[in-house]
Parts: structure tokens; C-alpha cells; sequence
């Protein structure tokens, strides 16, 4: 059974030379441009759309003798937790073909979990990269905003959008954040800070580092979902970290801040698909009959969900108690976790609540889904990294462990899971299935 | 701001966004809408009196670009998504009621 992790692969990879990945095989995230390959962001409203320019990274790394092998799929415009929300057709988890890869970057996930590229970039928002990297099995990587250039990443939410690495080990995510990381003149919300070598950094880990736990927060975690934290804290313990504890009190009210401040800017953002430009057009007899029309037809329904919800969050006399109330919600969570990261030098969260659930499980109840994202979003709010690597397995289930650490300090996180991947197995086991056959061996 | 969203409300909140719904389909989100923003009223309950908003991701960390223009995509490349190019311009129905 295919996996359906690619939407768009070239007749052979493109590049692939001399250079720090020479001759790495990358997958793209559909929702990145390169100049000549059809880019749909998952969309039908962009289903014809070929970039005429090419995005920073997927430049950067052409430039350092990577390989790029192809698109891969994702939830419309990033917006959702399995690759359902794709309008072509579900991607599986390479591990149980019945369960979601996770998303939105669930293409990407699978892709590197089944052996069909080395590495891969995703696009996280308020997990997107992390989430489906835990429930295929990988590490992936949430930069600090500002540290990748998004020049020619399709915008879901500006202010918490960022493009990152994903792979079987955080070594491997070091070497690709090497590549696309660092200012960029053609994005002003990229950092001016040169970014250092992670991969050296990740090396050259400090000694006794502190390991923050919230204890309340993993009240209403499942059991087996428990044990595999605890144990992979375990691990760490080992290996000489201290586990301290710390507060993260205003966990309850992440995941409302983030659905308002993420729909409202997507509401915005998704504005300019109005059937001028590019993309898809339905014609109508005047400019709002046919914008109305492009829209409608053009949009999956998680969309249209998301942009109503932010439309209505920003709308007049709601915006005071809704996205006012949320950006202010986010400075006292921002405040939050800076606080207890002066008690620890990263906090330990689970990545999700469960292991890959069932295709289907979750379609009919939107809230649900959202619920799925309540240990992700922490990190796209206040703008720091954050990574998840695998931590074994639940229900033969991969499940992961996340590292949420200071602005810039990916290497310190990298550092810490390539510590632990020194000590465990879980990130070399490979699923068996058919599809795995194509790809390395 | 606790209340279900009314018909009404859905139809405005679509017309704005520029969607149109079936019956059905503003019947289901009227519905999804109103559960997910019961699930946002606990936003009102924190207390932010005196702080100040976060707008953005990080505090920007660059100055202003130098004043210098630069080259940009030529106009076939710009054009080359058009739904309906047409004269080196996007072609778009009338936007003005006839007189």
C-alpha cells in the first residue's frame, strides 16, 4: 500500500554535489517554494501553482550538494494534526497504515520514517513539525523564530510560523540546520544573528544540566503515555542531568491564546487567495461574485473553519475579548516559561497526548483535534525552540519526548537528544511495510 | 460572549470572509464555532490588567533596510500564475455597478 507521503516528485532528484549535505536526499514540505515545482500547500486552490522564485532554504540547500527528491503532503495551508486535512488524499503512517502520520507536516514525516529520503524540512506553526515526527518515529526540530529564513514558506500564521529540520537522528537535523539556518536580506523577520555550528555546538554539550518538569501538567497524561516519559526522563537522569521542578501555570490557557492568535492571522493571511494573482479562479459576472466563488470552491473545510473563526475573533466588537485578551495571555505565558527557564536550562514535555490514532478517529470533531496540539503550541507562542525525538514505543506505537529550551539554543537541545540517542536504540528502528522498498536500503 | 452563534452571525462572519455556505454547512459550523469559542471564554478569565500585548514571535532584531531598490520578478514571471493575464495586468471582472 502506498504511503502517499510525496505529492510531486521530479523524473530524478534535482542538485546533489559537493558540500556539507553532498548527495543527502531532502523532501520538501509542499507549502515551500522552488522555482519550476508545483507547490499546493495541500490546496485545490493552488492545485496549477508553479512558483516563479525559489524559497531561501530549499536554495541554501541545492547550494550545500543536497539532493531534493520531492514534495510532500501536508493539511491545507498547514492547518491541522494528521494530513487528513490534504485535499489530495490521506497520507499513513509508515508504522501502521490504518493511523495518521500526525501533522500538518505528515508527509515529510513519513517519508523520512519509511526510508525514502535521508532528511526532510517540515513547517511548524503549533506542532507541525514536532507531532508528526513523534508519532513516525523521528527527531524533528522547532527553530527559535527568526532563525531560518521563510522567504518563500506560504504563510499560515506570521507570528508563529517557522521552518525546521526533520530526520532519524538530531545529529542529522544539526547537519540540515547548518544548511538553512542564518539571516536572509529577503525576509525581515529573520534574525541578523549569524547562526552558529550546531552540530558543534550539540558536541561540545555542557556537563550537569537542569531538566525542568511540571509535574501538574502531566496529571491528565495516560499511563503508558506516562511511563514512556518518565522512563526517557530516566535516560537523562543517566546520564547525569538533574530533573528539577518548575510551573507552568498557565497551561490551560495556551491552547485558546494559540487557536485565536493562529486563526486570526490565517484569516488574514488567507486573504490574498482571491483568484487575481495565482491560483485557482471561479469566474463570476463581478470581482466579489468571483472571489466569493474562488474561495468557496478553492478551500477544504478546516480551512473555511479557521478563517471564519479568525474573521469572527478579529471582528468588531469581539476582537477586545478574543485576540486582544489572547496576545496579552501570550506575554504572560511568554513571561511563564522564561520564568522557569531561569530554574532550568530546558523543560521536558510530552509531545502528544497518545500514539498515531486511527484515519478517520478524529475528522468529525474538530476540538478534538485541537486538543491533540496542548503540549506543541508552548513553543510557537513564545517563539523558542523546541525538539521531539523518539522515546520508544506505546501500543507498538513510536511516541516522542520534547525538549523546550532558551531563544537560540537549538544547539543545547540537539546536543542533548544526540546524547540521548547515543545511549538508545528507538531512532534506528525501522518500520516494516511494503512501501519502504523505494528509498535507502 | 457566551452565547451559541446565531444564523445570522454565521452568515455575516462567511460574508466577511468572503465564503459561501450551504445550509448544511452553516448549520455544522454554527455549531463547531460555538463549542470551540465556549472552549476560548477561559482567555477572560486570566487577568491581564496592565499587560502589554505580544505581537510577534520575537522582538525584531534588525534595523532598516538600506534605501536601495533591488531587482524583482520580471513581469511574465509575475504573470505566469495568472488565472487571466492579460497586457502585462491581472484581469479582473468589473468592480462598479453600471451607471
Amino acid at each position: 500500500m502506498s504511503l502517499h507521503a510525496f505529492l510531486w516528485q521530479p523524473d530524478s532528484p534535482l542538485g546533489g554535489g559537493s558540500g556539507s549535505l553532498a548527495d543527502c536526499t531532502v523532501a520538501i514540505k509542499d507549502n515551500i517554494c522552488h522555482q519550476g515545482w508545483p507547490t499546493t500547500a495541500g490546496s485545490r486552490l493552488l492545485e496549477n501553482f508553479v512558483p516563479p522564485y525559489s524559497s531561501t532554504v530549499t536554495q541554501r540547500l541545492l547550494d550545500a550538494g543536497a539532493a531534493l527528491v520531492g514534495k510532500t503532503n501536508m493539511d491545507e495551508f498547514g492547518m491541522g494534526s494528521s494530513t487528513e486535512n490534504s485535499a489530495f488524499g490521506v497520507t499513513r503512517n509508515p508504522w501502521d497504515a490504518e493511523r495518521v502520520p500526525g501533522g500538518s507536516s505528515g508527509g515529510s514525516a513519513a517519508a523520512v520514517a519509511a526510508g525514502l529520503c535521508d532528511m526532510a524540512l517540515g513547517s511548524d506553526t503549533g506542532g507541525s513539525i514536532r507531532q508528526p515526527a513523534a508519532l513516525c518515529g523521528i527527531t524533528g526540530l522547532k527553530p527559535t523564530y527568526g532563525r531560518v529564513s521563510r522567504y518563500g514558506l506560504i504563510a499560515y500564521a506570521s507570528s508563529l510560523d517557522q521552518i525546521g529540520p526533520m530526520a532519524y537522528g538530531a545529529r542529522d537535523c544539526a547537519r540540515l540546520l547548518n544548511v538553512i539556518a542564518g539571516p536572509d536580506p529577503l525576509d525581515a523577520t529573520c534574525s541578523e544573528q549569524a547562526a552558529p555550528d550546531f552540530l558543534a555546538q550539540a558536541e561540545a554539550l555542557p556537563t550537569r544540566l537542569r531538566v525542568g518538569v511540571d509535574e501538574a501538567l502531566l496529571q491528565g497524561l495516560r499511563p503508558d503515555m506516562r511511563a514512556n516519559f518518565d522512563a526517557a526522563l530516566q535516560v537523562y537522569r543517566q546520564l547525569g542531568a538533574e530533573i528539577v521542578p518548575v510551573s507552568l501555570s498557565l497551561m490551560s490557557s495556551a491552547l485558546p491564546a494559540y487557536y485565536v492568535i493562529a486563526t486570526a492571522e490565517a484569516s488574514s493571511n488567507l486573504a490574498r487567495y482571491d483568484g487575481v494573482r495565482y491560483g485557482r479562479r471561479v469566474e463570476g459576472s463581478d470581482i466579489a461574485r468571483m472571489m466569493t466563488g474562488t474561495r468557496t470552491q478553492g478551500f477544504g473545510a478546516e480551512v473555511k473553519r479557521r478563517i471564519m473563526l479568525g474573521t469572527y475573533v478579529l471582528s468588531a466588537g469581539y476582537a477586545d475579548a478574543y485576540y486582544h485578551q489572547a496576545q496579552k495571555v501570550r506575554t504572560l505565558l511568554r513571561r511563564d516559561v522564561e520564568a522557569a527557564l531561569k530554574q532550568a536550562d530546558v523543560l521536558a514535555l510530552p509531545v502528544t497526548p497518545t500514539p498515531a490514532f486511527r484515519l478517520g478517529e478524529k475528522t468529525s470533531d474538530p476540538m478534538s483535534m485541537y486538543l491533540s496540539d496542548i503540549y506543541t503550541i508552548h513553543a510557537n507562542l513564545t517563539g523558542l525552540p523546541a525538539l521531539s525525538h523518539p522515546s520508544g514505543f506505546v501500543e507498538d506505537l513510536p511516541v516522542g519526548f520534547q525538549l523546550l529550551g532558551p531563544a537560540w539554543g537549538e544547539g543545547l537541545l540537539l546536543g542533548l537528544a544526540m546524547k540521548y540517542q547515543s545511549v538508545t536504540d528507538h531512532h534506528f528502528r525501522r518500520p516494516v511495510q511494503p512501501a519502504s522498498a523505494s528509498g535507502r536500503s | 460572549m457566551s452565547e451559541a452563534l446565531s444564523a445570522e452571525q454565521v452568515a455575516h462572519v462567511a460574508k466577511l470572509a468572503r465564503l459561501e455556505l450551504t445550509p448544511a454547512e452553516a448549520e455544522s459550523y454554527g455549531r463547531e464555532l460555538s463549542d470551540i469559542l465556549a472552549y476560548m471564554e477561559r482567555l477572560g478569565q486570566v487577568d491581564t490588567q496592565g499587560v502589554e500585548a505580544t505581537l510577534g514571535g520575537q522582538p525584531p532584531s534588525g534595523g532598516l533596510r538600506a534605501d536601495v531598490s533591488r531587482a524583482s520578478l520580471p513581469n511574465e514571471a509575475a504573470l505566469s500564475n495568472a488565472p487571466r493575464p492579460e497586457g502585462g495586468a491581472f484581469r479582473i471582472p468589473r468592480i462598479l455597478e453600471e451607471a
